[in-house]
């Protein structure tokens, strides 16, 4: 059987010619097809968009320190926070998890070589970063004040800022998140290998699966509204404007049609990675996996069908907005069934608090709250006080923020012992997910009581009584600052300096971790044996790599019964 | 005991995949496919999902035609009269052949007959190009008359028309595409003279294809010239359209603003006043804004589907397909069929509406 040194070679730490150094110079890396290159040029661009934005973030915390203006004037915050949100939603938020840990874990998992299609992979990438290019105009030329949604017919007529760059962008964007999603869609149809069935794959693969099918559907009807809006401010075409007997409404309800399901764009893979890292970490079988992997299913599916409470008080009909209300309250149930399942997968588990753990169990917290204020806003009544409110913007940044970045930092920290190889420092790593956290619960959570107090959101100036808590606010924002550029930085270290990482140092049934770490360019230098992606018997802790290495299932040397003979 | 030991290796997970030899790949397969049969099913599945987002995208434009239509059913009944259903259906016959000719280019593909392949691929390019030069007499005879999008429609049914025989915008359509032709038999004629066979009967295709383009301008300038001959007999379908005045004299939106408004009383002399002041009703101009996006994108699907088969064309010139390889015919061809559905959906919402 396989001695010591091929041990070490199949399941440790890669000494040499793996996917970081199989070949060398810039160009290597820009025309790769290799999607585990892929995945760590998304990641560049994504953490320096979360920066950008991050940037912009604390400039408006620090603006609304005092309720009067300070050192911005009404434009420039209105730039700000439009800035803000857009940056952080397209370039940070929707391509966070399924293109960094989507792209580098995906094929792994499936145990295939790559993507189906790398050379789409690519295309994706290299369309992110035009997208991004497109931002970089808007933001050194006449920025964006529209906020990030465009709403019709500010930015068709009244907006004098650069409107048309910033919309090219997103639609850019658009197909890159398409084509990234087209692919996942058909690597998990057609490149399972034996053994690999449906109801094996593991729940991360769920979770970008599903959230592939909403970008496959949703973002195309975005793309072709993104170009209405850009051919009707330059030549006023009428569709969306009342004048010619257009309707300002329809542009939202096609905005919507998409930005709800990208809600879940954002959110189904964080869950994913939670659902991975708590079996992990928990060692012990998820709990429900296939109540877990329907749910995402459901979510996405249901998700096209409750755009419009975002127009509660937009002006449609009371009808509509009661449907949209009911069929609001039914995505509750899914993302419960998540919640409980994770909740009975830790309960008797073998709890290991290591630092995505910890992120982990900040998720299900931060999420539990972000879900359960999101019906309130989806209840009408509620929802007719509370609207245009920091309550509104307290809800989403529990669920984007505390979710789906939480679970993005969490999911970085447990994979990059694969991604670069070495261990982060753990002490360290711990103590800036704390950071994180209660910065984030000090940012955020006095927005819930200055929303339902009546503050309004977007507004420059306040009334000094919600002055404690914008205070408050900002300075939970620059802790979550320190935790979060603590955070990163502790990868960075990790990555040049960290302990060498062996392959499976978690104990990890999934198939990614059967390559060396870091893996080799074709990812397996071996046969994949597939098993259940939670039988943590299947790996066996091995000293001489410092590491779990898969049981070897015993076989009979020769099979026990002849195969008929075909007779003619 | 050989054989049991063999058995024993080959199922072995420590089995180096690159160096044993049950995986030897043919030329055609990418690395990281296993069989010709998954990369087949990979792409197959592939184009079908991006034709899910090509029917999204349009379902945009889509709903947005059926919200208007729903709105403003008026404008659509006197602003379809200004299209062309005889241009307009032939480009719907010279689809439907194009579509014929790709499902024979794909199943020779599939025969591994890669000159009936070429031969159907080039006739079906020829037939987008002759749809591309009708539209393109379609289009610059709306913009000689005025009937532009949303706030630059200018058309007024009174006015003196000048029917021009080819207008400055057809010409200025023309230009591209005569360059296009010249370079093409340029390199064509230079390859074939020089013995590069396969490059030279490329170009040359590409040549023909433009020559197509021309071919779709001459036969709709003609057709226009016939209408304009008869509209001077005052018999033609234009002639009847004009004669009687298809656009009312009432602002559809000085209309709906009233009425909202509630001033019943006020309302004619509102009518009467914005009337005068606007004698052009832009909302018509709105339909011409639905009608340009969706045609100009159909349009641009046609372009894209030009050089997706070119490819196709030229990779069958250099025989590369044969039965268990003819994967990209099959895609194209589904893409194209696409396009040619979308005109098919197009075409009865855009021209023929009662």
């Amino acid at each position: 059987m396989a001695t010591v040194t091929q041990k070490q070679q199949l399941f440790g730490h890669a000494a040499s010619n793996h996917y970081l150094d199989a070949s060398r110079g810039v160009m290597s890396w820009i025309f790769t097809l290799d999607h585990k290159r892929i995945a760590i040029m998304y990641m560049y661009g994504v953490i320096a968009s979360l920066f950008l934005a991050g940037i912009f973030a604390l400039v408006l915390r620090t603006e609304l320190y005092t309720p009067g203006p300070w050192f911005l004037s009404n434009a420039v915050y209105n730039q700000m926070f439009t800035l803000h949100g857009a940056v952080m939603v397209f370039l940070f938020i929707i391509p966070s998890v399924p293109a960094i840990i989507g792209n580098f874990v995906l094929p792994m998992m499936l145990g295939a070589k790559d993507v189906a299609f790398p050379r789409l992979n690519l295309a994706s990438l290299w369309l992110y970063w035009l997208g991004g290019i497109f931002f970089i105009v808007v933001l050194s030329t006449t920025q964006l004040d529209t906020g990030w949604t465009f709403y019709t017919p500010y930015s068709t007529s009244s907006s004098k800022t650069n409107v048309i760059a910033a919309t090219l962008g997103a639609f850019i964007l658009g197909f890159s998140s398409i084509f990234t999603g087209l692919n996942f869609i058909v690597t998990i149809n057609t490149m399972r290998p034996k053994g690999m069935t449906w109801f094996r794959l593991p729940l991360l693969l769920w979770g970008l699966y599903s959230t592939s099918i909403i970008q496959v559907l949703a973002t195309p009807v975005l793309g072709i509204t993104l170009l209405l809006l850009i051919v009707e401010r330059t030549l006023k075409l009428g569709i969306f404007d009342p004048a010619y007997g257009g309707d300002p409404l329809l542009y939202q309800h096609f905005f919507w049609f998409y930005s709800h399901p990208a809600v879940y764009i954002m959110i189904l893979p964080a869950m994913g990675v939670i659902s991975e890292m708590l079996a992990v970490h928990c060692r012990k079988e998820v709990f429900g996996y296939k109540f877990i992997a329907m749910s995402s299913v459901a979510i996405a599916l249901i998700g096209f069908l409750v755009w419009g409470h975002h127009m509660f008080t937009s002006g449609q009909s009371e009808l509509t907005s009661l449907v949209f209300s009911a069929i609001t309250f039914s995505v509750a149930v899914p993302s419960a069934v998540k919640v409980f399942n994770w909740l009975c997968t830790m309960y008797r588990g073998d709890i290991n608090l290591s630092t995505p753990m910890l992120y982990v169990m900040s998720f299900i917290f931060l999420f539990g709250i972000g879900g359960l204020t999101g019906l309130w806003l989806g209840a009408l009544s509620t929802d007719i006080p509370l609207h245009d409110t920091y309550f509104v913007v307290a809800h989403f940044h529990y669920v984007m923020v505390g979710g789906t970045m939480t679970a993005l930092l969490g999911g970085l920290f447990h994979w990059w012992p694969k991604f670069s190889g070495r261990m982060y420092n753990e002490p360290l790593g711990k103590l800036f997910c704390f950071f994180v956290f209660a910065g984030f619960n000090l940012t955020f959570f006095p927005q819930f009581i200055m929303g339902s107090l009546g503050m309004p959101r977007r507004y420059h100036e306040y009334a000094e009584i919600y002055q404690i808590y914008h205070q408050a606010s900002t300075w939970g924002a620059f802790t979550l600052g320190i935790g979060i550029f603590g955070a990163v930085m502790v990868l960075v270290y990790a990555w040049f300096f960290g302990r060498k990482a062996s392959g499976n140092p978690w104990g990890a049934a999934t198939l990614e971790w059967q390559c060396s770490s870091p893996p080799s360019f074709h990812n397996f230098e071996h046969r994949v044996i597939v098993s259940e992606p939670y039988d943590f018997e299947s790996v066996i802790y091995d000293e001489s790599v410092d590491g779990y290495i898969p049981v070897i299932p015993k076989r009979d040397l020769a099979p026990n019964q002849q195969p008929a003979t075909a007779t003619h | 005991m050989a054989s049991t030991n063999v058995v024993r290796d080959e199922y072995s997970p420590l089995v180096d995949l690159e160096h044993s030899h049950e995986h030897e790949h043919a030329p055609f397969i990418a690395h990281h496919f296993y069989t010709a049969e998954q990369q087949f099913d990979s792409g197959k599945l592939g184009i079908w999902l991006f034709l899910v987002t090509e029917v999204l995208f349009f379902g945009g434009l889509f709903v947005a035609y059926i919200i208007y239509r729903y709105n403003r059913p008026e404008v659509f009944i006197d602003a379809h009269q200004y299209l062309d259903t005889l241009l307009g259906g032939l480009n719907t016959i010279v689809l439907l052949f194009s579509s014929l000719t790709m499902a024979w280019g794909v199943r020779a593909a599939q025969m591994g007959d890669n000159k009936t392949t070429a031969i159907s691929v080039l006739v079906t390019m020829v037939c987008a190009a002759i749809f591309l030069g009708v539209k393109a007499v379609e289009y610059s005879h709306k913009w000689d008359l005025g009937l532009l999008p949303g706030n630059m429609f200018s058309y007024d049914p009174h006015a003196e028309h000048p029917h021009h025989m080819i207008s400055d915008y057809l010409i200025l359509l023309c230009i591209p595409f005569a360059i296009v032709f010249v370079v093409t038999a340029l390199i064509s004629i230079l390859n074939l003279r020089t013995g590069q066979t396969l490059a030279g009967r490329f170009h040359g295709g590409l040549a023909i294809t433009m020559l197509g383009f021309f071919l779709g301008v001459v036969v709709g300038v003609v057709w226009n010239a016939n209408m304009i001959s008869h509209e001077e007999h005052g018999e033609g379908h234009h002639a009847a359209a004009v004669g009687e005045s298809p656009v009312r004299p009432v602002s559809y939106v000085a209309d709906d603003a009233t009425s909202k408004s509630g001033a019943a009383d006020a309302s004619p002399a509102t009518a009467t006043a914005s009337n005068v002041a606007h004698p052009i009703d832009k909302s018509l101009g709105v339909f011409f804004s639905i009608y340009y996006c969706m045609t100009g994108l159909h349009a641009i699907h046609i372009i894209g589907g030009i050089i997706a088969l070119s490819w196709i064309f030229y990779r069958s010139l250099a025989a590369h397909w044969r039965p268990d390889y003819f994967g990209p015919v099959d895609y194209v061809g589904l893409y194209w069929h696409l396009v040619d559905l979308i005109w098919i959906y197009l075409f009865p919402l855009m021209y023929l509406i009662r």
